[in-house]
């Protein structure tokens, strides 16, 4: 074990699935071209006011009471001073006194299955700001500003996480809130959920904090993971020759695999945040929160539960299943269908999670959909088919995008369960295998695995193996 | 027809209707009015003849018609602080000399709604920053009253175009004194009505929450009027008030007889000039005999007033002029080095000098270390000024003072010593600091220059100055007289 010891923190930026922007009335949407969408209160005209999103509100409150968060009421947008030229204003509206959520709790499950408590120290909401694009003009800047404005719910941990394996669990299960509650779409590619981690180390032991680096804007969960894990070990190298970590902002360089200092000069800032004074105080009332709570879907946490209860799933069955909202969706929708949870979690974890990883497609891009899946399992149930001639029929309909029966049909995949054509399998089976036979009546009774596998391969495969062994039984003890 | 400037509003609107004259022809005879006399005055930064001139033949039709707007034709101007569509919109900034406004604030829309015909955009203190209008980037305003004297500021473009007859009237901006102020140092009537009022939206912002708009007329009939036009709930503005805007013009004619009214001792014991207690004394006596009842007040924190002030509107012009960085719009530097250089040019030539005492002064109050000293210490005295007024209001329904501690100055007095320049709003600045509605009215003059008199009420009791002036107007003639510029 490592006389250091780790301590991280998160800051984690989630972008609102609101259609129009968190202070005015231009589109959110992601990739159309530079400035279309970005209005004169985007663009920070002379003159131009905020005015709030009361959709914001709802979505940071669905968060707040995911988590069990205090909702501040009256919360209060500040003012976040900075210059720099894909902030329009000069200034950041964001949140400082009175965060709209403040004080939560959220619990990790970490890969040897044991739970750690995660707390979180607030969760407020602020604009975004535009981009500068560097490399599109030669020696110049360009500016997009129609990212500004874009709603941020941030959301700040307590320093209570050891590793970075933790990290990366803390930020799936923030990923998996978000998307349950729909509040965003979560994609990380898009930057609709990035991450700053605050890095330091200790002793082992000492109950003092180090000094803590931020490494900037991580925008996926290896990098997060990566960025984490190079900082300990810059972090080491320093600490064990004696020097001192600076405290800094730092960037994570994925082709290189490193973090590396911001210039510096700036990012030093005073913010000198103050009271927005175009926004006045939001009060949320009590009926209000209640409105917002009454509308809360079954989190990921009470979905495992009840999967297990209900389904019979084990914990860790019942754990894949319930993290991504459209997964769970999905499996409930196969159960429908097919009556046996535990057959189509199997099918669910394993042919389907493996045709999708296969291709690197999502749940809800799938070739094969919940109904088609759940017929071809109550094929396997009604003994239609077996589980071997399912995983050919599973293949393809994956390629073919036809319905199990079609394809049973079409093939003539149908299992054989009358007793007599069963029967004159065997007698084939028998008569071609004398001297095996003769072995199995003078006592080695192991070759009757040997004569199953014979008669499954004579009908290829469409015999019923239950009923084949059954009937092999009868006709050996003769 | 010479004489067209000198009809009130509602003779105006009379003669409009009767087709005693055109709205064309009023506008024209402004029009001409300008450009003979605004080259001594300089109020003007923007005259918009042929938008104008379009305006008032426009209004003419819906008069033949018989679908006339409540102004409708009626020639007014704008400070030059609210967003035109199409129209340079500088602030008196260099910052914004190249602004062409991209859309309309609430305030111009809502004048266009009720057919007033915009002769213009008026000069001002540069970002509104300023007591005098010397601090312009479109040059030093004169007082028509004596043309080597300021109007005041920072709406002294909008005073002194309607003292000299260029309008019937001009919207200004107050954030602390900056209607009441050259209305006393012009012989005008100038309200600043309860912060939330009017829409603030495409009022380009000096301190947010101060600043409020309003109007400078001759009158406190004609401020009915414009008042009543510029006010009202706007979605678009979270800081409006979604209240109902009364009929000022009726409101008006209600007798005063048995109000109230507060004086502060501590404005009192200031040493104020003779001829301004005299001034105020003789205005008091015509209250008295209109039935109104004179009381002492005291408003103990109101001292730290010009403190707070001082503090507060910094800080936030200091964010609100953030967005001036050369990037998007406005001025820009010739070739910058570097995006640092960039910002520091840009904005080292852009703004001037008072403007950018108030941002570093702004900056400072808001810096790690100094802002619970400063800022904080600041809002909290704020609130201190504002249960003065609540808990004086219980026993007086108005507050009267001298708008302004003397008459008009000379230009170039008071541009070396800020803090002089700074007391010129020490009577006006505690109603911004608690929302209040406040009105200048002329009640004096001291060797041929106006003198002014503030009556503040409680929040949205704008009817209750208006009133109170209104009738002082009926008995007095200060407001009749016109400064000599012809």
């Amino acid at each position: 074990m490592s006389e250091w010891e780790t301590v991280i923190g998160l800051e984690v930026h989630v972008q609102l699935a609101t259609k129009s922007k968190i202070f005015s009335g231009a589109s959110t949407l992601f990739g159309s071209s530079p400035n279309t969408q970005a209005c004169n209160i985007d663009l920070g005209m002379p003159g131009v006011l905020p005015v709030l999103n009361e959709k914001v509100l709802k979505m940071a409150i669905k968060f707040g009471l995911s988590i069990n968060a205090n909702i501040n009421s009256p919360t209060q947008f500040a003012r976040k001073n900075y210059f720099y030229p894909d902030l329009p204003k000069g200034y950041q509206i964001s949140q400082l006194d009175n965060p709209i959520v403040e004080g939560g709790v959220l619990e990790i499950t970490l890969k040897d299955g044991s739970k750690k408590k995660i707390r979180i120290t607030r969760a407020h909401l602020e604009e975004d700001a535009g981009k500068s694009l560097h490399d599109d003009f030669e020696g110049l800047s360009g500016i997009d500003l129609n990212r500004a404005g874009t709603p941020l719910l941030e959301i700040v941990s307590e320093p209570d996480l050891s590793t970075p394996e933790e990290a990366v669990a803390y930020l799936k299960k923030i990923h998996s809130i978000i998307r349950y509650l729909e509040i965003s779409d979560g994609n990380m590619a898009e930057g609709s959920m990035r991450c700053d981690a605050n890095v330091s180390l200790r002793k082992r032991g000492s109950k003092e904090l180090g000094t803590r680096t931020e490494t900037k804007n991580v925008n996926s969960f290896k990098f997060v993971e990566k960025a984490i894990q190079h900082e300990i070990r810059r972090q080491i190298k320093i600490l064990e020759s004696g020097e001192r970590v600076t405290q800094e902002t730092r960037l994570y360089d994925s082709q290189l695999d490193e973090t590396r200092p911001m210039r510096s000069k700036e990012y030093a800032n005073d913010y000198r945040y103050f009271p927005e004074p175009d926004l006045l105080p939001v009060v949320l009332s009590e009926d209000f929160i209640k409105s917002v709570k009454d509308l809360m879907p079954e989190l990921s946490e009470e979905k495992e539960k009840r999967f297990v209860k209900e389904y019979k799933l084990s914990d860790y069955d019942a754990n894949v299943l319930s993290v991504d909202p459209n997964l769970s969706n999905f499996f409930e929708e196969v159960v429908v269908r097919s009556r046996n949870p535990k057959l189509a979690a199997n099918w669910i974890m394993g042919e389907l999670s493996a045709f999708l990883n296969k291709e690197n497609l999502s749940i809800l891009e799938t070739k094969v959909d919940s109904i088609n899946l759940g017929n071809l399992l109550s094929r396997i149930e009604d003994s239609t088919i077996s589980g071997k001639i399912a995983k050919e029929i599973f293949e393809e309909m994956w390629n073919s995008k036809k319905s199990p029966d079609e394809i049973i049909e079409e093939k003539g995949l149908k299992q054989v369960t009358d007793s007599s054509e069963i029967e004159k399998v065997i007698n084939q089976v028998l008569e071609q295998n004398q001297s095996q036979l003769e072995q199995y009546k003078s006592g080695k009774v192991k070759l009757f695995g040997f004569f199953v596998g014979q008669v499954m391969k004579a009908s290829k495969g469409k015999a019923n193996p239950e009923q084949v062994n059954k009937l092999l039984e009868e006709r050996l003890k003769e | 027809m010479t004489e067209l400037h000198k009809l009130s509003i509602k003779e105006k609107l009379k003669g409009l209707k009767d087709s005693t004259f055109s709205s064309k022809e009023l506008t024209e005879s402004y029009l001409k009015r300008i450009k003979k006399l605004d080259s001594k005055i300089n109020s003007f930064i923007t005259v918009l003849e042929e938008r104008a001139v379009k305006s008032a033949k426009e209004a003419d039709q819906r008069y033949a018609s018989g679908s006339a707007l409540p102004l409708d034709g009626i020639p007014i101007a704008h400070k030059d602080i609210f967003c035109t569509e199409g129209v340079l919109t500088s602030c008196g900034s260099r910052m914004l000399s190249n602004f062409i406004s991209p859309y309309s604030s609430t305030v111009v829309k809502n004048f266009e709604g009720s057919g007033s015909v915009v002769l213009g955009k008026t000069n001002m203190d540069e970002f509104a920053m300023g007591s005098s209008n010397e601090t312009s980037y479109f040059g030093e305003v004169k007082n028509p009253w004596k043309k080597d004297y300021v109007p005041g500021g920072s709406s002294g473009g909008s005073a002194a175009c309607v003292s000299a007859g260029l309008a019937s009237g001009a919207t200004g901006t107050d954030t602390g004194g900056s209607i009441r102020q050259p209305a006393a140092l012009c012989g005008l009537t100038g309200i600043k009505p309860t912060y939330g009022r009017v829409s603030r939206y495409g009022m380009i912002a000096f301190a947010s929450s101060l600043d409020q708009g309003g109007v400078l007329t001759k009158t406190a009939e004609d401020a009915a009027y414009m008042l009543k036009t510029m006010s009202g709930h706007d979605p678009k503005d979270s800081t409006s008030l979604n209240v109902e805007v009364p009929d000022f013009v009726k409101e008006i004619n209600k007798e005063i007889k048995g109000l109230r009214v507060g004086l502060p001792k501590q404005f009192f014991s200031m040493n104020l000039p003779e001829y301004v207690e005299r001034s105020i004394n003789e205005s008091l006596k015509v209250f008295e005999k209109l039935g109104v009842k004179i009381i002492d007040v005291d408003l103990p924190h109101i001292d730290l007033s010009l403190p707070i002030y001082y503090v507060i509107a910094p800080a936030e012009c200091s964010a609100n002029l953030s967005r001036y960085d050369g990037v998007k719009f406005g001025y820009r530097c010739e070739d910058p080095k570097n995006l640092e250089d960039l910002y520091m040019r840009t904005r080292e030539e852009g703004f001037g000098t008072e403007v950018k005492r108030r941002i570093l002064i702004g900056t400072y109050a808001l810096s790690a270390g100094y802002y619970d000293a400063y800022y904080l210490k600041a809002q909290k005295c704020r609130r201190l000024v504002a249960n003065d007024f609540k808990e004086t209001f219980k026993s007086v329904d108005l507050i009267l003072s001298p708008t302004a501690p003397d008459t008009s100055f000379a230009l170039g007095a008071k541009t070396s010593d800020p803090v002089e320049m700074y007391k010129q709003d020490i009577f006006t600045i505690p109603a911004n600091l608690a929302g209040l509605p406040g009105i200048s009215v002329p009640c004096g003059q001291h060797q041929g220059l106006p003198l002014g008199l503030q009556l503040v009420s409680d929040n949205l009791e704008e009817s209750k100055i208006l009133r109170m002036a209104h009738h002082f107007q009926l008995n007095t003639d200060w407001h009749k007289s016109w400064p000599e510029l012809d």
